[in-house]
């Protein structure tokens, strides 16, 4: 494995909630590969969430929280930058900007379906209104929305369905062009056809940024990743390809969580 | 069977307190209607109070409240915002949440003998100034635990996913979470507008009255509800006659202020 194929690098990174004594993450490793899916699993608890969070620094929403050790975003072959070092809230947009974020719950903005879309895009400052269409479009039809969409653009977001919501929301995020786009369990508020189209989706995009999933759903995790990184309170159990990871696990803590014995 | 018969005698005592209850408003409303829509002639609303109509005290209620909204609407919104996006759960923020709600419940009078202390007493005379903090003062508490709560309502995943599109804290809140809270706050300030204008005691020895039309804020101030309040004390017919007619227009004024927010807050959801 060489650092060329890797968006992000986790090293020794431990995490401290602001309210707690102890950390919840504990000197995790993990890379993330360029263009591919990496899945994160675990029980309920486990951290798995905390750590894409500390990703984009959305933690940083909420002050007093403890960072230790490096998360390196790599943007050419050469250059890496530790994001923990940044301090400036510019930084911290350019950050956002190059990562993206889904959450579980669709969070449309209450305005309109163009207007959604076209929000980050104003707020990385383009400001040329046919560019602006071009790329909203771009993203609707790349985010698989745009028939849906097409003939409703100014009516408000808020009335498209939740499945629809959640794929307005990825359109958003890939409007900015990130280079990683994590998920927070995209699927889990959503019914099984808006899970399969949002799945669809993601595998479709996988060409053109990295993305990471943190999931419950196990079948999620070994159908659409590349990578399984599998943590339990807040350890790093096993990390390896996912086909790995649900055929031949290392650890008898994993083989134990992904046969169902405990989680 | 003992079960039952409780259950009608509390049915019965219930019901019968809420026909109580409901008796005294309509009765309330039913004696303000006969007698203040029978006081109402074109002239209550084209002449002064000096000539036996209402107009100047109409239009010095409307704008001492309207000025009063202006001060307290942005001075309350930023505090509501400072206390639920920047203050964190910060002794500050708690300390100004407490202060702010035991303000909301301070008797009227007493903020009006504050702002006489402060603001009569000490330029020589009762203005309309003087008024327009007094209403002011009893406003922003209001907007302030209005604005707190509804932006409580919006949920943390909406900021959270601004501030994940490369927005900065500030934009998100003025672009993002004030709009999904908009309507919850605009009815707040709807229904806070009722509450200051049909207040008397802040206005008393503030603003006082006058029985002329004028705008001119430095000097007394026509104000509808101290008119009210003196035209009842008055011997004459006329006057109380004219105290009833007041005293509708002021409810109707009111009531339909309060059905607007009402409506906006069921239509929102």
């Amino acid at each position: 494995m060489t650092d060329n194929n890797l968006v992000l690098e986790i090293k020794d990174f431990s995490f401290t909630y602001a309210s707690a004594d102890a950390p919840s993450l504990k000197k995790i490793n993990l890379p993330i590969e360029e263009n591919k899916i990496t899945a994160m699993i675990g029980p309920s608890g486990c951290g798995k969430s905390t750590l894409l969070r500390a990703m984009n620094r959305i933690h940083d929403l909420y002050p007093g929280n403890k960072y230790e050790g490096e998360i390196n975003l790599y943007r050419e072959a050469q250059e890496k930058e530790n994001i923990l070092h940044l301090k400036k809230e510019n930084d911290f947009i350019k950050l956002r900007q190059e990562v993206g974020m889904i959450f579980q719950k669709p969070t449309p903005f209450p305005m309109s379906i163009f207007d959604n879309v076209a929000y980050g895009l104003k707020l990385a400052g383009l400001k040329n209104k046919t560019e602006l269409k071009d790329r909203v479009e771009k993203a609707l039809k790349d985010a698989a929305i745009w028939k849906e969409t097409k003939d409703r653009l100014n009516q408000s977001a808020l009335g498209m369905s939740g499945g629809q919501q959640q794929r307005l929301c990825i359109a958003r995020a890939v409007a900015l062009k990130p280079r990683v786009l994590l998920f927070d369990e995209p699927t889990s508020a959503l019914d099984p056809i808006s899970t399969g189209a949002i799945e669809e989706l993601i595998s479709e995009i996988k060409s053109e940024v990295s993305m990471v999933i943190v999931t419950h759903n196990m079948q999620q995790a070994s159908r659409l990743s590349d990578y399984t990184a599998f943590m339990y309170l807040g350890d790093m159990v096993e990390y390896d390809k996912t086909e790995n990871i649900f055929l031949n696990p290392k650890e008898k803590l994993t083989e134990e969580y992904i046969t169902g014995r405990f989680g | 069977m003992n079960r039952l018969l409780l259950n009608k005698i509390i049915l019965v005592l219930s019901t019968l307190s809420a026909v109580i209850g409901i008796g005294f408003l309509f009765w309330i409303l039913g004696t303000l209607s006969y007698k203040g829509i029978s006081s109402i002639h074109w002239s209550t609303f084209a002449n002064d109070l000096v000539e036996g109509g209402i107009r100047n005290l109409l239009v010095g209620q409307f704008t001492m409240a309207l000025l009063a909204s202006a001060l307290a609407v942005p001075l309350g919104m930023m505090a509501g915002i400072y206390l639920r996006e920047y203050g964190h759960g910060s002794k500050l923020a708690s300390l100004i949440r407490n202060l702010s709600d035991i303000m909301m419940s301070a008797p009227s009078i007493v903020i009006g003998v504050f702002v006489f202390a402060l603001f009569v007493d000490p330029f020589g005379g009762y203005n309309g100034y003087a008024g327009i903090i007094a209403l002011a003062i009893m406003m922003i508490p209001i907007i302030i635990s209005t604005t707190d709560n509804m932006l409580a309502l919006v949920p943390k995943e909406l900021r959270e996913a601004g501030i994940a599109l490369g927005g900065s804290k500030h934009k998100i809140i003025l672009q993002i979470v004030i709009k999904a809270a908009k309507v919850g706050i605009t009815t707040g300030v709807l229904l806070s507008f009722a509450r200051i204008i049909g207040e008397t005691a802040p206005l008393l020895f503030t603003s006082a009255n006058n029985q002329f039309f004028t705008m001119d804020l430095s000097g007394q101030f026509p104000s509808l509800t101290v008119s009210i309040y003196n035209l009842a004390t008055y011997p004459d017919s006329a006057s109380r006659e004219l105290a009833w007619a007041a005293s509708f227009i002021l409810t109707m004024i009111v009531l339909c202020i309060n059905l607007i927010g009402r409506y906006a807050i069921r239509n929102k959801k």
